[in-house]
């Protein structure tokens, strides 16, 4: 059973299609990519994968389970975690409690042991604490944890939107541009942690990314989208090659 | 649950190290509950000391003052629960009076015709002082359980309305309230209920006062409080978190309606008289002013704010005096105070912050980097 | 009649698209200004009641008020709104509350609590539509409160201002780029607003002729829950929504349950928007992820 199965997945909006039969299958420690021009459609299959559209027609299973009516706080709890092209991150919390949110469902305890703080309250905030600290190390942000995550430069707030998602303890994450506006050094950077996170965690990572640098270096298969619709698939090299793509990116070949 | 355990050796290989120095291990030496019983006794012990006090200060007007101090107790307990659903989890509330009123008028409702009869019967001593207080206890809080209800059933509508919409919705959930008091005969209606005993006063509004700052301080540095502020910061990140925002939505408001009930209660007790024109709107926005004065998710900043807002009148009078004159200009010169507050602090007057921490940045006592974040927190 | 008037105030507090409490209270400024100087007129006037005159001096003390109101909302833009433009929506609905206490505790101040009778300039007579029997002044009521919706209907719809103010609205900071002065444009939104209220004002003071300076608090959240019963930002809506609260309101006053009018209007709000969270004709718009 593949970790993630789409099937002929559609979504309309208004009159508009912007995504129509989207279909993929992942298996566990896959790192897949998903690539296209601007308005493809691409943030809209994660915003359908995460539960914050629904999709008008096809069916979607996280390890076998249907997800399609999910609320996205219970597909989080089937083991998917995002990262957001618009970075989201909570602005006025520091940089630990942005993780410790991700833990979330990690570190459950009454509001009453809360309040009277138990013994299974302090139990569960230093496992909370300990994650926490341990994924900041990672991305190198350990020493900024009680920074106010607003006030974190640019390249960092993306670190620690992925810190955030792994704290989630994911099973499939899911990167929404994770190199935007990184610079080349902070890009070839972010392409080892992905492979190092995915080794760490045994994760499935599906990502979007217009950097084809990123993309073609560390993704083991590639989903092209144009207007909604797939319109390639296959390794890199396949992708690379194929004339259909080049096309949706380029334009038309002019005829020699 | 699926993705949550963790496999030996997976990745979180540091699981069994200690907690890193960021936060504090719980004392080795006393366990977390004796801990905390010696700090409720002291707590206890001083609400005792300060109240005896009180009682026998040979200062003249001291009853005055009295009364003042217990109504700015009322108000904190206000303004700290309503800060948990508007500070912390960002849910606009208009309605703090409602949920007041109905704590308020179910309380004065089983003392005065179930508790007050039943402890009349008892000769006075002992046994009826502690009858007395068990059940201004049980009132009280079976007064903050009914309104923890209209929380629930309030907070129900907010999972889907959103700012200027659930400020209307929660508004219109006060005044409706206080149309349906003045339509229950048994409860006085538009006369107002009388005949309400004396039987709290500074010691119980006081414990609930610190009661409530322990529940606020403490939630909010636990799992459910940043569940909040994650709803307050970003709702769709929140939910992609695992957060379940209807969950905490709701919890918010039944965990701050309950604590407006409770000081309902308290009020009810302490003044023996209610009506409905008490809890008027007016009195919602005199507690929003309050929160927002302090300072959005600021508790300290609630308090201060509660404190300021419960004198200023008081202290206004002065001025009135001044004037001569037989119209009170007290309130035209609250408004324009608060006008001009919120014009030169739009952020509050702590901003986010808890008042040692500002105190602390004026005597610079904090790094200079961390200044700076400080300064940055307080850009709107 | 109520409903009527009450449509204008809504269309009003529609064209402002945020909360503002001091709206209702600005209303009764407006009749305030009008009381004052109709009372200054009746006294010079010698008894002229009912010659061409006295329409006259009634259409000076309602320009009047307007000026006054309309001046009032400039300053109130100025100080209370435009400082606080950028800081949070929460500070500008703080200080809109504490505009609100200013009219009314300043109004009790000045014009003393008690309700006065406001003065009249035009003498009143019945008149029969067939069986319906009517005043004149129900019907200036009516053809003043007509005349000044069209004519906000179509600045709002018809005019280069009105579609500026429209851009503003909908989005602040483009509309900025766009070359828009969203500054003068803001102001005068506030001019006509509070103008406007004014003329609410004075027709409801000579139809039901006490005021008093707390007489806004009602109709001005009245005019906000029919403007979020009609959707946001939606003029139409919020005539809708405000005919929908006036005849239940009515319908239940003339029953038994009438001692729960006040509530009524919150009730249905309360009711639409467990179905419908952005108001009857208001669209609602999933936050963009």
């Amino acid at each position: 059973m593949p970790l993630l199965e789409v099937k002929d997945v559609t979504i309309r909006f208004g009159g508009l299609t912007a995504v129509s039969e989207f279909t993929l299958s992942m298996d566990t420690h896959e790192l897949v990519g998903l690539i296209g021009p601007n308005g493809a459609g691409k943030t809209t299959i994660f915003n359908m994968l995460t539960g914050v559209y629904r999709p008008n027609e096809g069916e979607m299973f996280v390890d076998g389970q249907s997800i399609v009516d999910n609320k996205p706080y219970e597909i989080t709890a089937l083991g998917v975690a995002r990262t957001f092209q618009n970075i989201r991150l909570f602005k006025e919390l520091t940089v630990l409690d942005n993780v410790k949110i991700g833990g979330h469902m990690h570190y459950k305890y009454s509001s009453a042991s809360a309040v009277l703080h138990t013994n299974r309250f302090h139990k569960a905030e230093d496992i909370a604490e300990v994650d926490a600290v341990e994924l900041l190390r990672i991305f190198n942000l350990d020493s900024r944890a009680q920074q106010y995550a607003r006030n974190l430069p640019y390249g960092d707030q993306r670190r620690l939107e992925i810190a955030r998602a792994l704290a989630v303890r994911p099973k499939l994450l899911l990167l929404d541009e994770p190199a935007a506006g990184l610079n080349t050094g902070e890009t070839s950077e972010l392409m080892e942690k992905i492979h190092e996170i995915r080794d760490r965690f045994g994760l499935a990572i599906l990502v979007i990314e217009h950097n084809m640098e990123l993309v073609m270096g560390i993704c083991e298969r590639i989903f092209v989208l144009n207007f909604g619709k797939t319109i390639a698939q296959g390794t890199p090299d396949d992708v690379r090659a194929n004339p259909v793509v080049i096309e949706a990116y380029l334009g038309e070949p002019a005829e020699v | 649950m699926a993705g949550g355990q963790r496999v030996a050796g997976s990745g979180w290989e540091n699981r069994d190290a200690p907690p890193p120095a960021t936060r504090h291990p719980p004392s080795a030496r006393l366990p977390w509950w004796l801990r905390d019983l010696i700090y409720a006794a002291v707590f206890i012990a001083i609400l005792i000391g300060a109240s005896y006090g009180l009682d026998r200060i040979p200062i003249g007007g001291i009853a005055y003052y009295r009364r003042i101090i217990v109504l700015m107790g009322i108000n904190i307990i206000l303004a700290v629960s309503l800060n948990i659903i508007n500070g912390h989890a960002g849910q606009f509330s208009l309605g703090h009076a409602g949920f007041m009123a109905i704590g308020a008028y179910f309380a004065a409702f089983l003392t005065v015709f179930y508790f007050a009869p039943y402890v009349n019967k008892f000769p006075e001593g002992t046994e009826q002082w502690l009858l007395q207080n068990g059940l201004l206890l049980v009132a009280v809080l079976l007064g903050g359980a009914l309104a923890a209800l209209a929380g629930y059933i309030v907070g129900l509508p907010s999972l889907r309305l959103r700012g200027d919409y659930l400020a209307i919705v929660t508004l219109g959930f006060g005044e409706i309230i206080r149309v349906f008091i003045l339509n229950i005969n048994k409860i006085g209606a538009a006369r107002g209920l009388s005949g309400i005993p004396n039987w709290a006063d500074f010691f119980w509004v006081y414990l609930f006062c610190g009661i409530t700052i322990l529940i606020s301080w403490r939630l909010v540095r636990s799992s459910v409080g940043r569940a909040f502020l994650a709803i307050r910061e970003d709702q769709i990140a929140a939910e992609a978190m695992g957060v379940d925002t209807t969950k905490y939505k709701v919890k918010a408001f039944i965990i701050g309606s309950f604590l407006a009930g409770v000081a309902g209660g308290l009020f009810a007790h302490y003044m023996m008289y209610l009506n409905p024109e008490m809890f008027r709107f007016l009195k919602s926005f005199e507690v929003v002013v309050m929160v927002v004065l302090g300072g959005l998710g600021s508790i300290s900043g609630s308090v201060v704010a509660a404190i300021i807002l419960t004198f200023l009148p008081e202290g206004l009078r002065e001025v009135k005096d001044f004037l001569h004159t037989n119209k009170d200009p007290r309130m035209v010169i609250y408004s324009i105070l608060l006008i001009v507050l919120m014009l030169t602090r739009p952020q509050g007057l702590l901003g986010r912050r808890e008042l040692w921490q500002v105190l602390a940045r004026r005597k610079d006592t904090i790094p200079t980097d961390e200044r700076d974040q400080g300064d940055a927190t307080d850009r709107p | 009649m109520q409903t009527f008037l009450q449509y204008l105030l809504n269309g009003i507090a529609v064209g402002a698209k945020l909360i503002n409490f001091a709206h209702g209270d600005v209303f009764m400024l407006g009749s305030f200004v009008g009381f004052y100087a109709g009372g200054w007129a009746a006294r010079h006037m010698n008894n002229q009641a009912g010659t061409l005159m006295s329409w006259v001096v009634a259409a000076a003390i309602m320009l009047l008020s307007m000026i006054a109101c309309g001046l009032f909302g400039y300053l109130n833009e100025r100080i209370a709104y435009r400082p606080l433009r950028n800081a949070p929506r929460i500070a500008s609905l703080i200080t809109a509350i504490g505009v609100s206490f200013f009219l009314e505790y300043g109004g009790q101040f000045v014009f003393g609590p008690d309700p006065k009778f406001f003065p009249t300039l035009i003498e009143k007579h019945l008149i029969q539509f067939g069986t319906i029997t009517t005043t004149n002044y129900q019907i200036i009521v009516l053809v003043v409160a007509v005349i000044f919706m069209a004519l906000l209907q179509y600045i709002v719809y018809g005019t280069r201002f009105g579609r500026a103010m429209r851009a503003v609205s909908f989005n602040f900071e483009t509309a900025s780029l766009m070359g828009i002065p969203t500054d003068r444009i803001i102001s005068i939104t506030f001019m006509i607003g509070s103008a406007l209220a004014a003329v609410a004002g004075i027709l409801f003071a000579v139809s039901y002729p006490k005021i008093d300076p707390l007489m806004g608090i009602m109709p001005g959240l009245k005019a906000f829950v029919a403007a979020v019963l009609g959707g946001i930002g939606n003029v139409p809506g919020a005539v809708v929504g405000g005919l929908i609260i006036g005849i239940i309101e009515s319908f239940v006053g003339g029953s038994r349950f009438s001692n729960f009018t006040p509530a009524i209007a919150f009730i249905i709000l309360i009711g639409i928007l467990l179905f419908r969270p952005s108001g009857l004709f208001g669209k609602y718009e999933p936050e963009k992820v």
